[in-house]
């Protein structure tokens, strides 16, 4: 089956000389839930950028569900919405206006384009904004605006750059929910975000970037198994004066008072209650201590930092 | 894209600055009516009137199409310079860019939405100026082509203006240094035949003067220069204009990294 996105060799050096992406290789298969992660300035809205027509590549190959961007531009345009990390939107027009006429600008009709701006202005909870102009909505609106916008020509491929910066944490769920369903309805979705637990709820295959290259491509499952040890928080009944002394693992007392506890991978948890209960211990919960992701997230960037400075040592 | 679906992202685009410039109608539609309601007054009626006959009609006849096309010259530019960089400005113009309509199509729409200002903004002042003298046209079609081409010709120019333009004072140096001089140098309101020669030959250099005398001989068939040599002019600029627009668009100049 033809991948939804195919990145072959992208380069892109600006006009400052500065190199954002150093040959870039990439592909999403169709219906994933695809992350793409990295720091700011790694590159990533630099390659979503070319992919979406706002960046010129240096060179590289770019191809949206089989259409190369140098030869069938506008069949991979009509694959593809797109969700920009700033707004980008006239904020004197209204919501209904701004959605339509995106639909118009892929030749759909106003009365084809009222339709589908009905349903998703309705689905993201816009649709009593619809009269509204845009300057007047809250940060989460204007961000579910976006969405709409980028949904209304129907794209079998959605890129949205960090689609829930600024947004509170029952809005950022819903969204989630939304993406979830329009995922699961065939939508191939591409994300970046700065919230990994975002990436870590949401997305099957993940790619990191830094410093304009791809450090891990992989997928969520098999990048979590690289994790030798795991942390978990115990709330216990009674308050702990120190850490207790356990055989096998290390642990600590954090700053809420609740026992950290660091589990090497495959050891299990069930020593861990023994020693507790045997210590009279009551533990009343327990949770992962977030966020597992962020951690190989940090832990591959350093390394890539550590290499790219080797490298320079290398040259000087 | 089809045929279809190009002609509606045309008239999308097309009905989008239309909704703009009436949405901020008095801001683009009344200030001109204004302007030029005292121009008429002025210029027209008490200072017209001591001046006499120019090319064979009164002071106040012979300024009108001049006041018409300076209306449209610069409404027509305005609104394409000042709706493009603001969408530049706001990144609104990324919904274009990540759209599928192609080059022609946007700078196509454009031209038609500052056209439509222009034209309108025409409309209103030659209403105006009944109010103050009677006007016959000498010949109907040279005043609509003439209208039409110049109209077009200087929505492309403020379209090349808003695709340079990095700030916001970018697009009012052109209007101001050279539009408005080239204007009132252009012959609206005097024949150049009043010049020396040496500023009779000056003023051939102005392509401003060509367009305000075409459309004079449409209206009261007199001109300073031959009508069909400006309407070939207004035609070659407009080709070569809208070859540099879409080559800037192609290569994204100011829209695109």
């Amino acid at each position: 089956m033809t991948n939804a996105l195919e990145i072959e060799g992208l380069t892109k050096q600006y006009g400052d000389g500065f190199q954002a992406l150093k040959g870039i290789d990439l592909h999403v298969s169709q219906g994933d839930f695809f992350a793409l992660l990295g720091p700011n300035g790694a590159g990533k809205s630099t390659t979503l950028g070319i992919v979406s027509s706002l960046v010129n590549k240096s060179s590289g190959k770019v191809r949206v569900f089989g259409y190369d961007i140098d030869t069938h531009l506008v069949q991979a345009k009509l694959n593809l919405g797109v969700v920009p990390q700033e707004f980008n939107f006239n904020q004197f027009e209204k919501v209904f206006d701004i959605v339509t006429t995106q639909a118009g600008y892929y030749g759909i009709p106003l009365g084809r384009a009222s339709q589908s701006a009905e349903k998703y202005l309705k689905q993201l909870g816009l649709w009593d904004k619809r009269n509204t102009p845009a300057r007047m909505l809250s940060g989460g609106m204007k961000r579910r605006l976006m969405i709409a916008r980028a949904l209304v020509h129907e794209p079998k491929l959605l890129i949205l750059d960090e689609p829930t910066a600024g947004v509170d944490i029952e809005l950022r769920r819903s969204m989630w929910a939304f993406l979830e369903q329009i995922n699961r309805e065939g939508t191939t979705i591409i994300l970046t975000t700065h919230y990994l637990e975002e990436a870590e709820a949401l997305c099957r295959n993940i790619a990191i970037i830094d410093r304009g290259r791809i450090v891990k491509h992989t997928s969520k499952r098999d990048l979590l198994q690289q994790l030798s040890v795991e942390t978990f928080i115990l709330d216990t009944e009674q308050e702990l004066d120190g850490a207790p002394a356990l055989e096998g693992v290390s642990c600590r007392i954090n700053n809420e008072g609740a026992l950290e506890v660091d589990v090497e991978k495959g050891q299990g948890l069930n020593a861990v209650f023994a020693q507790l209960d045997a210590l009279g211990i009551k533990v009343v919960s327990m949770r992962t201590k977030a966020n597992r992701l962020e951690e190989l997230f940090l832990r591959l960037v350093e390394e890539n930092a550590s290499d790219s400075a080797k490298d320079l040592e290398g040259a000087a | 894209m089809r045929i279809e679906a190009l002609w509606v992202a045309f008239y999308t685009i097309v009905i989008r600055e239309i909704r703009r410039f009436t949405r901020i109608w008095p801001q683009t539609l009344l200030p001109p009516a204004v302007t030029m309601t005292l121009y008429f007054i002025i210029f027209g009626n008490l200072i017209g009137s001591r001046i006499g006959q120019m090319g064979g009609f009164t002071y106040m006849q012979f300024i009108v199409p001049g006041l018409i096309m300076m209306a449209v010259i610069t409404n027509s530019y305005s609104n394409v310079v000042s709706s493009f960089f603001s969408m530049k400005f706001q990144r609104s113009i990324e919904e274009l860019l990540v759209s599928p309509v192609p080059n022609w199509v946007i700078l196509a729409g454009y031209v038609t939405g500052g056209m439509a200002r222009g034209l309108g903004i025409g409309l209103i002042v030659t209403l105006v100026s009944l109010a103050f003298t009677h006007l016959t046209i000498h010949n109907l079609p040279m005043v609509v082509i003439t209208v039409f081409l110049t109209s077009a010709l200087f929505s492309v120019g403020g379209f090349i203006n808003a695709m340079l333009a990095t700030k916001f004072d970018d697009i009012s140096i052109v209007p101001t240094f050279v539009l408005t001089p080239l204007t009132y140098l252009g012959g609206v309101f005097y024949s150049i035949g009043l010049l020396p020669d040496f500023w009779q030959g000056v003023s051939m250099a102005n392509p401003i003067l060509y367009m305000v005398n075409g459309f004079r001989y449409g209206i009261l068939g007199v001109s300073d220069v031959n009508p069909f040599v400006s309407l070939g002019m207004i035609l070659v600029f407009i080709v070569l204009l809208s070859l540099v627009a879409l080559r800037m668009l192609q290569r994204g100049k100011g829209i695109r990294h």
